[in-house]
């Protein structure tokens, strides 16, 4: 075979690859959406969870899944903002920057379920939260801040320095400028990552199962009183997410729909988590077209 | 005037500081977080040594029967099994992985970066976003039963786990090696093409040569996600407390038996401090893969 034949050949080889690759994911979202269109209903939306009989629906996992990621982005993006203001402006390079980087690999690398049993070990038991929302909250936390603080960093190094000197020669503060100049310019790379990672953490099971449980109390949406064991504001209740039901439920669930209930379930995470991503890609070309324009 | 004007000066100088004390304690957080974690899993797995006064060969030994009675010869807890099916899972799915991850990587960076940036990217984005455990389910509702009618077996297998994985680690790879090519200078590729090289051969030759501490970083931080995936795989291997003899046998890996057992164990025992320690192992292993990447990044470099 001469080399010009090769190339062809390898070129057949790459389209053959990326066409794989694409195929693939239209084949799992195809799957995944038309199989669980059928089980799909208002009932299931909104319903109870069932432990014996058919019937059930999801509603309350789907309220704990959103208001658990309410909770940890709460605690996640302040603190990874100023971890990644600190490493994008202020930080030398000595080895205690370093240090940081190799924390953040580190944290980054580690499998969710380690995390999760250490939420179980610090927060569960030591901090006395018990299997609550809080402790699920923390333990995600501590899965998306280093991610949180990578992607400031990384967003805020976009900055042309321009900018800030322009700032600092008007007479402001470092702080003043990260704050009115830096931090304004970088909204639509912040944004739209934070909106990315919302929908990692939505989709997260594993950190969860021994953190915020695998049960969920009856809620009662009536009860305002945030402390009271019923109310589904409540922090420190248990609350079994979306993604963690769809895994007891094909592992131990004791229900005779397993399969119409997973459908479903897997159906509407996919699609939440769809509509995370495109929801990040029309707000980045929006806002990056505003700012763009002036 | 000069009294406003040192109220403002300050308050200003106040926010500075504040602004620089909080940013450089979030930053001090990320730290203490990392060494919280190691201190803590380690302190808890390593008390099968210091409370239960478990051996070194028996923890890392096939026998497993945490419940064994003392008259029998009291509690086995081998821990070797698990640790051979994560290795087993993880390599064969990053083997089977890497070749069509850096195939991607190089369709986007060489053969057509238009399509790789208006279709390839947001499909890996895409497939990175897809929860762990909807992989999980898909593999469980069309895999297993697909390998029980046409391959044999329950369905529960090394094979099911490994394809899982294998597709779950795609995007880590791809993105990767996608970085790794286009950090790459074009000078490489242009003196190829002069030199009279087609494109397979300057990819081939000169660009993945040049690429590759790149390219092994990618699949080193593969094999690090697939090592530590836990409930997609727990889905659809079967977790049989065996070494698997074929592809279709199910196994058991170190993030399964956790999953399984943390719940159904009492605190303290050793059967749970054993579970402590797997995850200890899983921590280590992860620092290990970290510092591969960074030996390996290092050399790169310094050729």
């Amino acid at each position: 075979m001469n080399v010009r034949t090769k190339d062809k050949v390898a070129t057949c080889m790459f389209w053959l690859g990326a066409g794989c690759v694409v195929a693939l994911l239209a084949a799992l979202l195809g799957y995944i959406i038309v199989r669980g269109a059928y089980a799909i209903d208002l009932a299931f939306l909104l319903g109870e969870p069932e432990t014996r009989r058919a019937g059930g629906g999801i509603g309350p996992n789907i309220f704990n899944s959103f208001y658990l990621l309410f909770l940890s982005m709460a605690l996640t993006v302040p603190l990874g903002l100023l971890g990644g203001i600190y490493l994008a402006e202020y930080a030398r390079q000595n080895s205690f920057t370093n240090f940081i980087r190799l924390s953040i690999e580190t944290l980054t690398s580690l499998p969710s379920i380690v995390v999760g049993l250490f939420g179980l070990l610090i927060f569960v038991s030591m901090f006395g939260l018990g299997y609550s929302l809080a402790a699920g909250a923390l333990a995600l936390t501590v899965i998306n801040l280093p991610l949180m603080v990578r992607l400031t960093e990384e967003t805020l190094r976009t900055v042309p320095g321009d900018l800030r000197e322009a700032s600092l020669g008007l007479g402001a503060t470092k702080w003043q400028t990260i704050c009115r100049v830096v931090l304004p310019c970088s909204i639509p790379g912040l944004i739209t990552g934070i909106i990315i990672a919302a929908g990692r953490v939505f989709g997260e099971a594993a950190a969860l199962l021994f953190t915020a449980g695998m049960t969920t109390p009856r809620l009662d949406f009536g009860q305002w009183n945030i402390l009271h064991p019923t109310s589904p504001w409540n922090p420190f209740r248990p609350g079994e997410t979306l993604a963690v039901h769809i895994w007891k439920v094909n592992s131990e669930a004791l229900i005779p729909d397993i399969t119409r209930v997973a459908d479903g379930s897997a159906a509407v995470l996919i699609m939440v988590v769809l509509g995370f991503n495109l929801l990040a890609r029309w707000l980045a070309r929006r806002l990056g077209r505003r700012l763009a324009g002036g | 005037m000069w009294r406003k004007i040192a109220f403002r000066f300050g308050r200003a100088a106040r926010r500075e500081l504040a602004g620089f004390s909080l940013s450089f304690i979030a930053a001090v957080l990320v730290i203490v977080l990392t060494l919280a974690i190691t201190v803590f899993i380690s302190w808890k797995g390593l008390s099968v040594f210091f409370v239960h006064h478990v051996s070194l060969a028996n923890i890392f030994s096939l026998d497993w029967w945490p419940d064994r009675p003392p008259e029998q010869g009291g509690p086995q807890v081998g821990i070797l099994t698990f640790l051979v099916g994560s290795i087993l899972t993880s390599v064969l799915a990053a083997l089977l992985s890497a070749p069509l991850g850096i195939t991607v990587a190089v369709f986007m960076t060489e053969i057509s970066p238009h399509l790789g940036q208006r279709v390839l990217q947001p499909v890996i984005e895409l497939l990175a976003g897809i929860p762990s455990v909807v992989y999980g389910y898909i593999g469980l509702s069309v895999l297993v039963p697909f390998i029980r009618e046409h391959l044999g077996g329950t369905g529960f297998s090394l094979l099911a786990g490994v394809l899982v994985l294998a597709v779950m680690i795609l995007p880590t790879i791809a993105t990767v090696s996608t970085d790794a090519l286009r950090a790459l200078p074009g000078s490489l590729k242009e003196a190829a093409y002069a030199l009279g090289a087609t494109r397979w051969q300057a990819i081939r030759l000169v660009l993945i040569p040049a690429a590759r501490a790149g390219l092994l970083t990618a699949v080193v931080l593969a094999l690090a996600r697939a090592f530590g995936e836990a409930l997609a795989v727990q889905m659809v291997i079967g977790n049989k407390r065996e070494i698997p003899h074929s592809i279709l046998d199910p196994l058991i890996t170190l993030t399964s038996g956790i999953t399984m057992d943390m719940g159904y164990t009492v605190q303290g025992s050793l059967w749970n401090d054993t579970l402590w320690f797997m995850a200890t192992i899983l921590l280590a292993i992860s620092f290990l893969f970290i510092f591969t990447i960074r030996v390996v990044i290092g050399r790169g470099m310094v050729r």
